[in-house]
């Protein structure tokens, strides 16, 4: 009974969520197409120019223009949950006999279904553009398993900074270091042709490993250590952001 | 009284935030079926007592039972009974009316939330927008979408944290009307506001909070008559008379207002002394326009409790 009331709230929840992001043509032009246009630019204005080896552009851009699309998705969570948590729709909801988890729970529910249809979206277009995956089925399905993974794992963190920021402005900052994060790592160009000290950096970071997981699985790799690195990098940011998100949240339901 | 007969029984109720003590021992009962006012200015602690009552917020200690259940020991219960109308506005601005109280219906795990949604919206007068936005709405329309949210499941008691603060005085009228109705389905509606002309028109009984006490109970009626004494409105034609007329009054407490031409003078109440303020005006040679005597409202009860708290303190 208890389940089945946590299912259902999280569902009415999560639905609401999703209606922010379907109604509103600010997210979707940020979140699906943004990032189609940054894939259309690089590959059709700089790709000439990257030297990828003999890995075709698109191919190689694809994962960086996936995970670009999941950082900039999840700061709206962030955005929504700060707004629920300052305008007292938090409080309302819990002065109600509904499944307390179901109230953040709605938010990552909501978060994880918007970033997979937008995922889905530029897989589309990317096809369209000539990208030819040779990935077996366990290659898709881990390479599928990672952006679920880090779909959530960025979710957490936007939940934390959502929930931590004083004002609605300042919710969504933290998803420009993510973005910056991506743009100092191999999503765009290979880290041979930067700087020392930032190759190093980009070496380290767990965006490289997020990347080259996906694009050596879906590109007809087999699983190795970049891919453990990349499970286990989302993994330790779940964890941490969870239990960081759960301790702000009774802080600031207080 | 049996205590299980208190909608709302509060004893001894304390809260601090950090270093500001809010609550300081906060006493008083909620008749069931009644309409109860929380009345106290800005920053009073009258959010702070509802929250506690929702069970948002943990007291420091006393108890506060709701339909004889304690707040803290059971909240989940005290939850399927209460509903809460915060100070903001929380239906979702992107959801249409029909859609927010389609939401709330299902949070609630109500069966049919379709028909739920449509009695409310007509009972609110609101089936002409029902499947507009939240964010086209009018403010005393949100107000109303937000009551009616809060009525899905019939909660026995009802909270309302100053249902008609920012509204224009048509759509606060409205809202009252709203709130005398709920009253009269036999629930307990518990509010809070800033207005005594709130309070004096919707509750049957008034609590006034001021520094972390409640230091005025009882009916409008019963506050009103702890002011035995009155004031006067003496109007007169021009401003020289006024100004010669409040220097004479100084005694009896006048204050002036100069855009009306007027003096309130305050009096016991008793002929005598009415006689005499009369009198020294006509020895003065001053003219009195018009005379009135006015009866004490809220607003001079709160006043004068107010005061003399402060010069009882100093
Ligand atoms: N979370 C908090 N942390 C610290 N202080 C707080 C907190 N919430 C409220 N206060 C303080 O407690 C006091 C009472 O606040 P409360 O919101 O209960 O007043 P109120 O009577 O509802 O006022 P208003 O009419 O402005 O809504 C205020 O001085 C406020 O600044
Ligand atoms: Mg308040």
């Amino acid at each position: 009974m208890k389940l089945i009331h946590f299912l259902g709230d999280t569902a009415v929840m999560s639905g609401r969520v999703i209606r922010h992001s379907t109604r509103s043509i600010d997210t979707i032009i940020t979140v699906i197409a943004m990032p189609i246009m940054v894939m259309l630019l690089f590959v059709y204005i700089f790709g000439g120019a990257m030297n990828t080896g003999d890995v075709s552009y698109i191919n190689y851009i694809l994962p960086g223009i996936l995970l670009f699309c999941i950082a900039s998705g999840v700061a709206y969570s962030s955005l929504r949950i700060n707004n629920d948590l300052t305008k007292g729709v938090f409080e309302r909801f819990h002065s109600m006999p509904i499944a307390k988890a179901s109230i953040l729970g709605g938010h990552v529910v909501a978060s994880l279904v918007f970033n997979v249809v937008s995922l889905l979206a530029i897989f589309l277009v990317a096809f369209g553009m000539g990208f030819r995956p040779q990935a077996d089925v366990l290659g898709w399905v881990l390479a599928i398993v990672i952006l679920l993974l880090s779909i959530l794992a960025f979710t957490w963190i936007a939940v934390t900074f959502g929930l931590l920021a004083k004002s609605y402005e300042g919710a969504g900052v933290f998803s420009y270091i993510l973005l910056l994060l991506l743009f100092v790592s191999s999503a765009f160009a290979p880290t041979d042709s930067m700087p020392a000290v930032i190759r190093v950096f980009a070496e380290y970071q767990p965006m490289t490993p997020l990347i080259e997981s996906i694009r050596s699985l879906l590109l007809g790799g087999s699983a190795d250590k970049t891919t453990l690195a990349a499970v286990l990098w989302c993994l330790a940011i779940l964890g941490i952001f969870c239990a960081s998100a759960m301790r702000v949240y009774k802080r600031r339901m207080k | 009284m049996k205590s299980n007969d208190w909608a709302i029984e509060v004893i001894g109720l304390k809260k601090s935030y950090k270093n500001v003590e809010v609550l300081r021992g906060v006493n008083f009962t909620v008749q069931k079926g009644s309409t109860f006012a929380l009345l106290g200015s800005n920053g009073a602690g009258k959010t702070t007592m509802i929250k506690i009552l929702a069970t948002l917020l943990q007291p420091d200690s006393g108890s506060a039972k709701i339909n004889g259940d304690d707040v803290t020991k059971q909240p989940e219960h005290i939850r399927k009974e209460i509903s809460l109308t915060g100070q903001s506005v929380t239906a979702d601005y992107i959801l249409t009316g029909r859609e927010n109280l389609r939401m709330m219906a299902k949070l609630r795990h109500l069966p049919d939330p379709d028909k739920q949604a449509e009695e409310l919206l007509r009972r609110f007068d609101l089936l002409d927008a029902a499947d507009r936005r939240i964010s086209t709405y009018s403010g005393g329309m949100c107000r109303r979408l937000d009551l009616a949210m809060s009525l899905l499941g019939n909660p026995s008691v009802i909270f309302l944290d100053e249902p008609t603060t920012g509204l224009d005085p048509q759509a606060r009228i409205a809202m009252w009307d709203m709130i005398k109705d709920l009253a009269r389905s036999g629930v307990t509606v518990f509010l809070t506001t800033q207005y005594l002309e709130e309070a004096d028109h919707l509750a049957d009984q008034i609590a006034i909070l001021h520094e972390g006490h409640i230091v005025a109970t009882g009916s409008p009626a019963e506050l009103k008559n702890r002011l035995p004494r009155g004031h006067i409105e003496l109007r007169f034609d021009n401003e020289s008379t006024l100004n010669q007329a409040r220097e004479l009054f100084k005694e009896f407490n006048a204050t002036a207002d100069s855009n009306n031409l007027t003096l309130s003078v305050i009096t016991d109440g008793s002929t005598r002394q009415m006689l005499r303020l009369l009198t020294k005006a006509a020895e003065a040679d001053i003219e009195i326009a018009e005379f009135a005597q006015k009866l004490p409202t809220l607003e001079d009860v709160f006043l004068a409790i107010v005061t003399s708290k402060k010069e009882g303190s100093k």
